[in-house]
């Protein structure tokens, strides 16, 4: 789960992960930033390295550099007599500082474990924003070319296997239909083409405003939101103008997520026609509320239906 | 772009500076308040202005309306922001006035800064041509985030000295990041200082088979193989003849930060997850003795749509004689239903304005715009 900051990218990997854990599948949800948003996001108190059963069948985990190395030694390199792996921090920052590609693979590798241990039949990952995750997704195959031999380089040959099947891995972006977010997207789906090999799954638009009125309703009330004819002061008074503005807001608001949702979609068609393989795009409402927590149940049931 | 109506006087407080470090979550509108600031102050005074971009998403040269932006500091302009007048006191929604300022733009090159900086601090030509060419020193500057944040904060220092601006405004990555810019030239100064850099890179070229018998070196060996660290070795061992250099600008580039004529703006929205991460970056900034200038609050609801404006109109609606056509009564409910949205919106809008102002001593609001 990728996209540009901001558009609810751990919400929608939460939301994803709860459909799937609802359905009876056993699922790990793992945020590779360490206080990032997926513990807010699925309405858990702090997360950690070791993962915890949130909700039946979901379990969640907090990705810690520091564990993952240790994770890695211990299941990959079986060196016993290391009985103080401290020691090994001050090693691993120091060339961590030099080929940061080294902490990326670390937290990949740890997740890439999991799926070829079969422990869980879906594993979500809420990745880094759209400006990292092609320098996250390809940190296996970028190290492969600077560490030729060595543990390490058996260990990202098979990482980049997992993670370069497209019927084991896909990149989910999230976006919002406003223009920024947009192009990202579309830039992004570029560079994933170009400088990786990992699929796409989907393009999940989010927080689509809801059309406020059906086309009847429309075409009556229009006359009223014109201000010039002066009908909504006349018919339905001022004390209720505030509600027009209102109105023209969400109008304005829906028909600009429109306007940009086309364009997403033209988009990915352009990227189709040049790259092969157009990915789905699915759509979720936008949820006003200033309880987080009916936000947040909101989507996770909006996301059960557009999945289903 | 925008700043415009009266609420845009406020920015002035900011555009009189020497540095504006502009931060924030991600997708809050960042970049474009970045170009706003700096199209300001160019407009306004008689200044060099230089905006700076991090982000590697390229979007600064759509928000000043450039076709395309590179590494080098380009001019914008003048007809490109003149038009983004009036400041506050201009009464028309927009007169179109000449900037008595200029305004430049530049997005980093990582690696292109970073060749710049080696050829800087080598010591002669020979040093430089080997660290250029070893292949960690390609990958550390090419492919990976982390090198960013260091080139960043020189870039930003270069342009103050030696690059001849007024005022150098800087659009960061997002606030889980904008930390790791801000502290990248205190961790290159800890990185010079680490013993164990000089332990793998002291004595001769074959400082490591010396060196081997040790636990610590075995570990590495075993854990990335002996090319890649041989690789290592020899990279740091280059690294090193350049640290006298690298350790007296990360200072320098610190204490400009802290400077009293540095600037720092957190821009946020007033919905989550934004909300949260920009009040924390708030506390991290003046924890860390930043000077935090101002919260600006982006696409804030306009101010006559109150809670209490939007619940009375939606009530107005509900309480009229009914309607007949079945359509107009279905119309009037979707209106209700849209000022009811808004009320709940511009409650949560109020609340959050509340908080912020706890956080920092001047909040400025930024309107939210459905059109570009």
């Amino acid at each position: 789960m990728t996209g540009k900051g901001g558009v609810g990218k751990s919400h929608v990997a939460a939301g994803i992960a709860r459909a799937a854990a609802a359905r009876g599948r056993r699922v790990l949800v793992a945020d590779m930033q360490a206080r990032g948003g997926l513990a807010a996001a699925l309405g858990a108190a702090d997360l950690g390295p070791a993962p915890r059963e949130v909700a039946p069948g979901l379990h969640a985990i907090e990705m810690d550099t520091g564990d993952a190395l240790r994770e890695y030694v211990r299941l990959t390199l079986r060196v016993p007599w290391i009985a103080n792996l401290s020691v090994l921090g001050p090693v691993f920052d120091l060339v961590a500082q030099a080929a940061p590609g080294v902490r990326e693979v670390l937290g990949v590798g740890k997740l890439c474990w999991e799926v070829r241990a079969r422990s869980y039949d879906l594993v979500v990952v809420d990745a880094e924003s759209s400006g990292h995750v092609v320098a996250q997704v390809a940190a296996p195959s970028s190290l492969a070319a600077i560490i030729t031999a060595g543990p390490i380089a058996g260990q990202v040959r098979w990482m980049s296997e997992i993670l370069e099947d497209p019927a084991r891995t896909g990149v989910v972006v999230t976006t919002t239909c406003e223009e920024m977010p947009v192009a990202e997207t579309a830039e992004l789906l570029e560079r994933l083409a170009t400088r990786s090999r990992v699929a796409v799954a989907g393009v999940v638009a989010n927080r689509v405003p809801r059309e406020p009125f059906t086309v009847d309703e429309a075409a009556w009330i229009a006359p009223y939101l014109d201000a010039s004819t002066g009908l909504w002061e006349r018919d339905l008074g001022n004390a209720s103008a505030a509600a027009r503005d209102a109105t023209l807001l969400w109008r304005d608001r829906r028909a600009a997520a429109v306007e940009h949702l086309g364009v997403l979609r033209a988009a990915i068609a352009d990227h189709a026609r040049r790259h092969g393989g157009a990915p789905d795009v699915y759509l979720l409402p936008e949820i006003v509320s200033p309880d987080r927590a009916i936000v947040r149940d909101g989507l996770a049931a909006a996301i059960a239906e557009e999945l289903s | 772009m925008i700043l415009r109506g009266p609420e845009s006087a406020g920015f002035d407080a900011l555009v009189d500076a020497g540095v504006v470090i502009v931060c924030g979550p991600g997708g809050v509108g960042k970049t474009t308040m970045a170009a706003s600031i700096a199209a300001r102050a160019a407009a306004t005074r008689p200044v060099r202005v230089l905006v700076l971009t991090v982000d590697p998403a390229r979007r600064l040269a759509t928000a000043l309306g450039l076709d395309g932006l590179g590494d080098r500091e380009t001019p914008v302009p003048a007809g490109a922001f003149a038009t983004t007048l009036p400041p506050g006191d201009a009464p028309a929604a927009s007169v179109t006035v000449s900037p008595i300022g200029t305004l430049h733009a530049a997005m980093i090159d990582t690696k292109a800064s970073w060749d710049d900086l080696v050829a800087r601090h080598a010591p002669d030509a020979e040093t430089r041509d080997r660290v250029l060419a070893n292949p960690l020193y390609r990958n550390l500057t090419e492919r990976f985030t982390a090198s960013h944040d260091y080139v960043a904060m020189e870039r930003l220092f270069e342009a103050r000295r030696a690059g001849g601006y007024d005022l150098v405004v800087v659009d960061t990555p997002p606030s889980r990041n904008a930390l790791d810019v801000l502290d990248a030239p205190d961790r290159m100064r800890t990185f010079f200082a680490s013993r164990l850099l000089r332990a793998l890179t002291t004595g001769s070229r074959g400082g490591l088979a010396a060196l081997a018998s040790r636990p610590i070196v075995e570990v590495a060996r075993r854990i990335l193989g002996v090319r890649f660290l041989d690789d290592v070795t020899e990279f740091f061992a280059l690294l090193r003849t350049m640290e006298d250099g690298f350790v007296a600008r990360a200072g320098e580039v610190s204490a400009m930060l802290r400077a009293p004529d540095a600037r720092f703006v957190v821009v946020t929205t007033l919905e989550e997850p934004a909300l949260g991460d920009a009040t924390r970056l708030a506390g991290e900034l003046r924890g860390r003795g930043y000077p935090l200038a101002a919260i600006v609050a982006n696409r804030v609801l306009p101010t006559h749509l109150t809670p209490e404006s939007l619940t009375a109109a939606s009530a107005a609606l509900a309480s009229r004689p009914g309607e007949s056509d079945p359509v107009a009564r279905a119309a009037l409910a979707s209106v209700a239903a849209a000022a009811r949205d808004a009320a709940s919106l511009a409650d949560a809008h109020r609340v959050a304005l509340t908080a912020l102002r706890a956080h920092a001593p001047l909040t400025l609001e930024t309107p939210l715009l459905t059109r570009a």
